[in-house]
């Protein structure tokens, strides 16, 4: 029976862990076969609402659907369609990564045959071959994470929930990840992905929900959510903390600055030509610098933007 | 209720035996894994056993050998301690991330228990293998037959039986190491109001009750009836009706656990 619908839906979403309340409203609707990001700092609700979605945890209102069916009344139907990489480690740390496999795939009713092969096949894609029989526990953190990703896989599932796949990853694993994403969404997969990193986000989601206090705060294309923050920002320490005043007025409208840190932040509109203007004006103006950069907006500065506390950056 | 949608979406009866199976699969490749922990999981009671025959010279208050008189008692004692065993399995599954993905896949969520009560049951009929073949070794025998000490094998697996839904539904309600410990400590005076190292009719008044109607006292009477051995019964209603109390103690401690705990594990999370 097919069902059309959207991949994933949250309708006011409310969780509460023993009266501490973890989502507030929460809604989210997803499209098949897009990447959509959850985006929101530590305790924000983003691992509740994966777990709602993937019937580890059942809602106390709202409405919370994967491919049509309900979480809480049809959660075998949910089972058998979706993937999950949670936020720790969801294998068998004793057993070694193929036996792990080959379980998973046989309680995903492959049979013990399909479920076999199936196992050296991802141990194969994922770079894990060769230690297919080494208990998990002896595996570094990017192999085992490989593996949880390989464990999500195993029946190729409509909808994919990542919860911070790179949280805790060196910059080759997080590589690694991103890549093997992008290859899922080319076949066709709904990828819901959670994480505390905008250029996450930037990097693999068609469209993104910044989430704090257990609901949506924005939610957009990448685009249109840093138009909204207003782009790059440039980062520069004076040497001389009395000239933090002087430095900044030769800067953008909207400078920031941080006097503990000799340290003034400013928007930067197009990055080169910020970036060599406030060069030649400090320059000029006898101000020395010990550092100068250019970069993307932080989270919590998207987070500013976004909830109006730009004021507060200041103090 | 996620328990319903669970096995709805399980479809096919045949896939609660097949995810039992690979879950019983599971804990035995745990054990390919860890033989010294094997060893020392059958090493330990039979310790106890050696220890109680020549060290402590059990067997006050009744005549006859300390082996003969011993022996039935440390088995069920062993069954009962396997409710520790049980409880810190559980507690120790229950905190590990794996967990969590058994609970997202459309498989009969009981299959966790129950691969973890057929190893727990397997381990036992070892245990009970090594302990009489050692009881054998330093004396004890068994007096009425084949059929009879069947009997009594059966007795002490039911009591194990019990012990691990017991344990099961322990570690799911208060499964924290701290409650681990309280539980492997009060097994001790447990196991010692018995009969397992000395006959009720040689304690005080009230004692001698209470140990007469702990759970455990019956399945030693009957097992001692059963195998021949001494210390049979003190002529109390309980201990005349011992192999109906070594049934229904268990049975009832089944009967109440046992869905307690299916239902429990397939909420746990909330
Ligand atoms: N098991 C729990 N018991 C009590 N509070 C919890 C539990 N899990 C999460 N919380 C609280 O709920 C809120 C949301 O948590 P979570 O969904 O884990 O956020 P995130 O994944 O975005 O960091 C936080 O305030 C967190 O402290
Ligand atoms: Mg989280």
């Amino acid at each position: 029976m097919a069902r059309v619908a959207d991949a994933i839906v949250l309708d006011d979403v409310h969780k509460r862990y023993r009266g501490r309340r973890a989502l507030d409203g929460l809604d989210l609707t997803v499209g098949r076969g897009t990447v959509h990001a959850v985006l929101g700092p530590n305790g924000a609700g983003k691992t509740t609402a994966v777990r709602i979605l993937s019937t580890l945890l059942r809602p106390d209102g709202g409405r919370a659907e994967v491919v049509g069916f309900d979480v809480r009344s049809e959660a075998g139907e949910v089972r058998r369609r979706i993937g999950l990489l949670g936020q720790h480690a969801a294998l068998d740390e004793q057993l070694g990564g193929r036996q792990n496999l080959e379980m998973f795939g046989r309680l995903h009713h492959l049979g013990a045959r399909r479920a076999g092969v199936r196992a050296d096949g991802l141990l194969a894609r994922f770079g894990l071959a060769d230690t297919g029989r080494k208990p998990v526990k002896e595996y570094s953190g990017g192999m085992r994470r490989r593996l949880d990703l390989a464990a999500s896989l195993i029946t190729d599932p409509e909808v994919l929930f990542l919860d911070e796949p790179t949280t805790g990853l060196d910059p080759r694993g997080r590589a690694e990840v991103w890549s093997s994403v992008r290859s899922l969404v080319g076949g066709g997969t709904t990828v819901l992905l959670t994480t505390q990193y905008l250029e996450e986000a930037d990097q693999l989601a068609d469209r993104i929900s910044l989430i704090d206090g257990g609901r949506v705060v924005a939610d957009g294309t990448a685009d249109t959510l840093k138009a909204r923050v207003g782009g790059d920002r440039i980062d520069v320490v004076v040497r001389d903390a009395s000239q933090l005043e002087s430095a900044a007025a030769l800067l953008t409208d909207g400078a920031v600055l941080d006097a503990d840190r000799r340290l003034i932040g400013a928007p930067a509109g197009d990055r080169m030509a910020t970036l060599t203007r406030a060069v030649r004006a400090l320059q000029e103006a006898g101000i020395e610098a010990d550092d100068i950069a250019v970069r993307r907006p932080t989270l919590d500065e998207v987070f500013m933007a976004l909830t109006g506390m730009d004021a507060e950056v200041a103090a | 209720m996620s328990a319903i949608g669970t096995r709805a979406g399980t479809g096919a009866a045949g896939w609660v035996l097949a995810d039992s199976w690979t879950m019983t699969r599971r804990e035995l490749a745990h054990w390919a894994r860890q033989p010294v922990r094997i060893v020392v999981g059958l090493a330990f009671p039979v310790m106890l056993l050696l220890m109680f025959t020549y060290l402590v010279g059990g067997g006050r208050g009744v005549d006859g050998d300390h082996a003969e008189f011993l022996v039935p008692g440390m088995l069920a004692l062993t069954m009962a301690f396997g409710l520790e065993a049980t409880m810190l399995a559980v507690t120790q599954d229950l905190t590990k991330g794996v967990i969590d993905r058994f609970r997202a896949m459309p498989m009969f969520s009981g299959s966790v228990l129950v691969g973890r009560s057929v190893a727990d049951m397997l381990q036992s009929v070892a245990a009970l293998a090594v302990m009489t073949g050692v009881g054998y070794a330093v004396g004890w025998r068994w007096h009425n037959g084949l059929t009879a000490a069947l009997g009594a094998v059966g007795l002490l697996l039911l009591l194990r039986f019990a012990m691990l839904w017991t344990g099961i539904q322990l570690a799911m309600v208060a499964g924290r190491p701290e409650m681990v410990q309280a539980v492997q400590i009060l097994v001790w005076p447990v196991g010692f109001l018995s009969n397992v190292f000395a006959a009720p009719e040689s304690m005080p008044g009230r004692l001698g009750a209470v140990v007469e109607w702990n759970p455990m006292s019956a399945t030693v009477t009957a097992v001692r009836g059963l195998f021949g051995n001494p210390g049979g019964s003190g002529g109390s209603w309980a201990a005349a009706h011992a192999e109906l109390l070594a049934v229904a103690w268990p049975v009832a401690l089944i009967a109440v656990f046992f869905p307690l705990a299916v239902r429990r594990f397939a909420r746990i999370g909330g």
